[in-house]
C-alpha cells in the first residue's frame, strides 16, 4: 500500500509532494492533471500510482495549459480538481489562468505551482511565481513543510469552493523535496462525475467582463478578511520585547527558527502562510512596536515591499530590512540567515561560517557534471550531428529535456535553452537572417507540448532548419512519464500512439525520415543530405530511452550482449571515450575498458571505433 | 538526544537515496522527529546526490548547517570531499568513506586530475574527528558480483560500529520494509557483513 493511503491518525514521513496528494485525497479531489516538471514531478508520479486505487481520475496532459483547462472543465462541472506544474508550467498555463479568476469555478479547484530557487532542476530562469497571484487576482497559500502541505491543500479547496475561485498553492524545491513527519487526517471519497450547467459568467465577454472584474475585487477584499484571521499566519515569541521583529514566508521559517536557536536569541516572528491577499491589519499591528523589521523571503522582495508601504501608514520610522542583507538570487539556508541575523543583531555566532567555508575551498575538486546515461540514444544522435557537420559553421538549437546535457563537452550540441519548443522558433529566426545552417533538436514530449506551432511556422513562413525530433518514447528527465507518443495513459491504460512523422507530414514537411539513432552511419549520411535542402526537413530519431528499455528487458529476463575492447587491437586512440563520453567507457593506466556492469549493449562505440577493436562479448 | 545530523552522499545510481530513506524511516520508528531533504532531477544521470537527514527531539530545517554534521557517509571519495565543510572538530564529525572511485566525466574525458586518497584525507582532517575509509564496494563485488548493495554494507558498518544512534533491530525491520522482496536476502546478508567488518 502506498503511504498516502495510510490510515487516519498515523504519523508518517512524507515528501512535500506526496503530502500534496494526501491533502487532495483528504479534501475529496476527483480529478487531477499535470504536465511533468521538477520539482513538482513526484506529485504526478504519486497520483499515477494511486489514482486507480483511490477511484479518481489523473492524466498527464499534453502541456500545462491543457492540464489547467482540463481541471477547470472538471471544476466547472462540479468535480473537485487539482492541477500542478513547475514555475515555467504556470507561464504556459497563464493565458487560461487569468480568465479563470473571472469565470470562477463551481467545485473547488487548486493550482499547485513549484518554484525552484537555485535552479536545482531548471535551466531557463530563476522565476518567482508569486507576482502571478497578484496579476491574476487569485489567492495564494505557501506551505513550508509536509504537514502544512496537507493542511493548506485542504484549506485551499474549502476557500475555492466558498469563494468560487481557483486557489494557488506555491511551493519551492525545498518544500517539495523535504521529508517531514505528518499526522494523517481522514480521506474523503471525492465525486468523479458532474454536470456542466451553463452560466453567462463563463462566457467572459464584454460588457459582463467589467462586472465580473468588479466582483473579483470584492471577492479579494473578502479573502483579505479571511487572511487576517487565518491560522496559516501565526506568531512565535509574540510577546518578547525587542527592537527587532521578523516577518517570514515559506521554508525560510525553518531557517529562522534554527538560526535563532543556534544564535541563542528569541525574536518575535510573524510567519505568513496566506501570502495573497496579505493580512494587512495583522502586519500593521505587528510592525507598530518595532524599530526594525527583517523580512525573510526567497527571490523577489514582494512581502518586503508590501511591508514598506504598510509601515508608512503605522510606523514611518520603521526600518524594513530584507534584500541587500539577503541575496537576490539563490535559495536561502540557515547559514545565510545566521549571517544576516548576526549583522542585524550584532550577535556573533560561535563559528565563523565564512572562514569555515573558505578553509574548505582551498582544494579544487573536479566537478561531477550530469551526463547522459550509458546507451542513451541522444548521445548517438548528437555524435552523428557533430560528425556530419564537422568543419561547417552550424548552429545547434537547444530545447528542454534530457538532451540539454548535450550542452557539455565533448558533444556541445545545444547552443541555447529558452523554453519548451524554442529550438524551432529561434532556429527559424536565425535561418531567416543568417546563412548559417541550423539544426533544431527537440524531444518527443517537447514536440507534443509546444513543438507543433514552431514546425507549422517554419513550413508556412518558409525557412529550412533541419529539425531532429529525438523520440525516446517517454518524458524521461522528470521521471519517465508517458506522453502522447508512448501509447499508454498516466493511469496505465492503452492509448493511441500518436505518430510524430505523420504529424510532420500533415503539417507540410515534405521530407520526413524515421531513423534509429544507433545506426550511426545512416544518421550521419542523412543529416549531411538534409542540411543541403532548400525546404525544411525532419528526422525522427526514434529509439526508446535506454533506462526504460533495460528495465523492460530485465523484467522479461532478456539478457543484452555487453561489449568489450580487445586490448590487442585497440590502438589507444581514445575516440570512444573522448568523443562519446559514455560513462561505461573508462581509461585505467592507459588501457581502455568497458564496465560490463553498466554497458547496455547499444553498440554505438563498436560502430565508431576506427580500429574495429570493440566487440560484443559472446 | 536533541539532534543527530547525517549526510549520505554518492553518485546518482549508487543507492544513496535508499540508504538515507532507511536511516530516516528507522529514526521515525525509534520515536524521533525526522527531517530529510535531497536534490534530484538531474542526479539520476550520474550527478552528485547529497542527502541530508536530521533526527532528534525537534528541529526545523532539513538542511544541515555547515560544520554541524555528526556523520558523513560517502559512497565515493570525491563526493566525501565535496561535503567536507559540513564537518567540524567541534561537532566531532565522523567521515565514513567507501574507497571505490567513480571518476566523473571531467576526469575521464576532459583530463582533470582525480585527487589522491591521501590528499582527500588530508583535506578533510581539519573538519573531522575521525575518518574511516573502507573497501565496501570491493568487498561487495567479491561477494555478489556487483556493487549494488555497497550502500547497505556501509549502513551495516555504521550500525555495527555504533556511528548512528539507531538500534540494529529497528534498522533491519526498516530494510525489510524498504528493500524489494527479491533483493531482501542479499541485502540482509551484506548488511550483516558490514556489521561485522572491522
Amino acid at each position: 500500500m502506498h503511504k498516502v493511503f495510510y490510515k487516519q491518525g498515523k504519523k508518517v514521513l512524507l515528501l512535500g509532494n506526496e503530502a500534496i496528494v494526501r491533502g487532495a485525497l483528504e479534501a475529496g479531489v476527483g480529478f487531477a492533471s499535470t504536465y511533468p516538471g521538477t520539482p513538482s514531478s513526484e506529485i504526478g508520479i504519486t497520483f499515477a500510482e494511486i489514482a486507480k486505487d483511490a477511484g479518481i481520475y489523473f492524466e498527464y496532459s499534453a502541456n500545462e495549459k491543457v492540464a489547467f483547462e482540463a481541471a477547470v472543465g472538471a471544476a466547472l462541472s462540479g468535480v473537485r480538481s487539482i492541477c500542478f506544474f513547475k514555475h515555467f508550467g504556470l507561464n504556459v498555463a497563464c493565458e487560461s489562468v487569468f480568465p479563470s479568476a473571472y469565470t470562477g469555478v463551481k467545485a473547488g479547484m487548486v493550482i499547485v505551482v513549484a518554484d525552484d530557487p537555485s535552479c536545482h532542476s531548471s535551466g531557463q530562469s530563476e522565476e518567482d511565481t508569486r507576482p502571478f497571484a497578484r496579476v491574476a487576482h487569485l489567492p495564494m497559500l505557501e506551505p513550508s513543510n509536509a504537514q502544512e502541505c496537507i493542511d493548506f491543500v485542504k484549506i485551499a479547496f474549502r476557500l475555492s469552493e466558498r469563494f468560487k475561485i481557483p486557489v494557488f498553492i506555491r511551493m519551492t524545491t525545498r518544500v517539495d523535496h523535504m521529508r517531514s513527519v505528518v499526522k494523517l487526517g481522514k480521506i474523503v471519497k471525492g465525486k468523479t462525475r458532474g454536470k456542466f450547467i451553463k452560466d453567462i459568467v463563463y462566457k467572459n465577454f464584454p460588457p459582463y467582463i467589467m462586472d465580473t472584474h468588479e466582483e473579483l475585487h470584492k471577492k479579494l477584499d473578502k479573502l483579505k478578511e479571511v487572511s487576517e484571521k487565518s491560522n496559516m499566519n501565526f506568531f512565535v515569541n509574540k510577546n518578547i520585547k525587542n527592537k527587532l521583529g521578523i516577518i517570514v514566508t515559506g521554508v525560510s521559517f525553518d531557517y529562522v527558527m534554527d538560526a535563532m536557536d543556534d544564535l541563542k536569541i528569541k525574536l518575535p516572528v510573524l510567519k505568513i502562510g496566506f501570502t495573497y491577499p496579505l493580512p494587512d491589519k495583522l502586519i500593521k499591528n505587528f510592525i507598530k512596536r518595532f524599530k526594525k523589521i527583517l523580512v525573510v523571503e526567497e527571490l523577489e522582495p514582494i512581502v518586503e515591499n508590501h511591508v514598506k508601504i504598510l509601515a508608512k501608514q503605522v510606523n514611518p520610522k520603521l526600518k524594513v530590512l530584507g534584500k541587500g542583507y539577503f541575496p537576490n538570487a539563490g535559495e536561502y539556508n540557515e547559514a545565510i540567515v545566521i549571517n544576516v541575523l548576526s549583522k542585524v543583531t550584532r550577535r556573533k555566532y560561535e563559528v565563523d561560517l565564512i572562514a569555515h567555508k573558505k578553509k574548505y575551498l582551498k582544494i579544487k575538486e573536479p566537478k561531477r557534471l550530469p551526463i547522459m546515461c550509458p546507451g542513451c540514444p541522444h548521445r548517438s544522435t548528437f555524435y552523428a550531428a557533430k560528425l556530419a557537420t564537422k568543419g561547417m559553421d552550424v548552429v545547434y538549437g537547444g530545447d528542454v529535456g534530457c538532451y540539454i546535457l548535450g550542452l557539455f563537452k565533448p558533444l556541445e550540441t545545444q547552443d541555447w535553452m529558452f523554453s519548451m519548443g524554442a529550438s524551432e522558433g529561434v532556429a527559424h529566426g536565425i535561418r531567416k537572417v543568417s546563412d548559417q545552417k541550423v539544426i533544431a533538436f527537440l524531444g518527443d514530449s517537447t514536440f507534443f507540448h509546444a513543438g507543433m506551432p514552431g514546425m507549422v511556422n517554419i513550413v508556412y513562413n518558409k525557412s529550412n532548419p533541419l529539425i531532429i525530433v529525438m523520440d525516446n518514447r517517454i518524458t524521461a528527465m522528470t521521471g519517465h512519464e508517458p506522453n502522447p507518443g508512448t501509447g499508454i495513459t498516466a493511469m496505465g491504460d492503452p492509448a493511441k500512439e500518436i505518430q510524430i512523422d505523420a504529424i510532420a507530414k500533415a503539417m507540410g514537411v515534405e521530407d520526413v525520415r524515421v531513423i534509429d539513432p544507433n545506426n550511426v552511419n545512416l544518421m550521419i549520411k542523412t543529416i549531411r543530405e538534409l542540411l543541403e535542402k532548400d525546404k525544411v526537413s525532419v528526422i525522427v530519431a526514434k529509439r526508446e530511452c535506454q533506462l526504460l528499455a533495460m528495465r523492460k528487458k530485465r523484467k522479461q529476463g532478456i539478457k543484452v550482449a555487453k561489449f568489450q575492447i580487445d586490448t590487442k587491437i585497440c590502438k589507444k586512440c581514445g575516440t570512444c571515450l573522448r568523443q562519446l563520453a559514455c560513462p561505461a567507457i573508462k581509461e585505467e593506466h592507459g588501457i581502455f575498458k568497458i564496465d560490463k556492469n553498466i554497458c547496455t549493449g547499444c553498440a554505438v562505440c563498436a560502430q565508431i571505433c576506427p580500429n574495429k577493436a570493440i566487440h560484443a562479448v559472446k | 538526544m536533541k539532534e543527530f545530523n547525517i549526510i549520505v552522499t554518492g553518485v546518482g545510481g549508487q543507492g544513496a537515496m535508499t540508504l538515507g530513506m532507511i536511516i530516516a524511516e528507522a529514526a521515525l520508528k525509534q520515536g524521533y522527529d525526522v527531517r530529510t531533504t535531497e536534490v534530484h532531477g538531474l542526479a539520476q544521470r550520474g550527478g552528485s546526490i547529497p542527502l541530508h537527514i536530521r533526527f532528534g527531539e525537534k528541529m526545523y530545517t532539513p538542511l544541515i548547517l555547515e560544520g554541524e554534521a555528526n556523520l558523513i557517509i560517502a559512497l565515493e571519495p570525491l563526493e566525501a570531499l565535496r561535503t567536507t565543510y559540513f564537518g567540524s572538530k567541534k561537532h566531532k564529525t565522523i567521515f565514513l568513506i567507501d574507497k571505490y572511485k567513480l571518476p566523473p566525466i571531467t576526469v575521464s574525458v576532459l583530463g582533470e586530475g582525480y585527487p589522491r586518497i591521501e590528499n582527500i584525507v588530508n583535506h578533510i582532517k581539519p573538519f573531522a574527528d575521525r575518518i574511516i575509509i573502507i573497501n565496501a564496494s570491493e568487498i561487495v563485488i567479491k561477494e555478489t558480483g556487483n556493487d549494488i548493495t555497497s550502500n547497505v554494507f556501509m549502513l551495516g558498518y555504521a550500525i555495527g560500529n555504533k556511528l548512528i544512534p539507531l538500534k540494529e533491530k529497528i534498522v533491519l525491520e526498516t530494510i525489510k520494509e524498504i528493500v524489494p522482496k527479491k533483493y531482501l536476502e542479499v541485502n540482509k546478508k551484506i548488511f550483516e557483513l558490514g556489521m561485522k567488518h572491522k
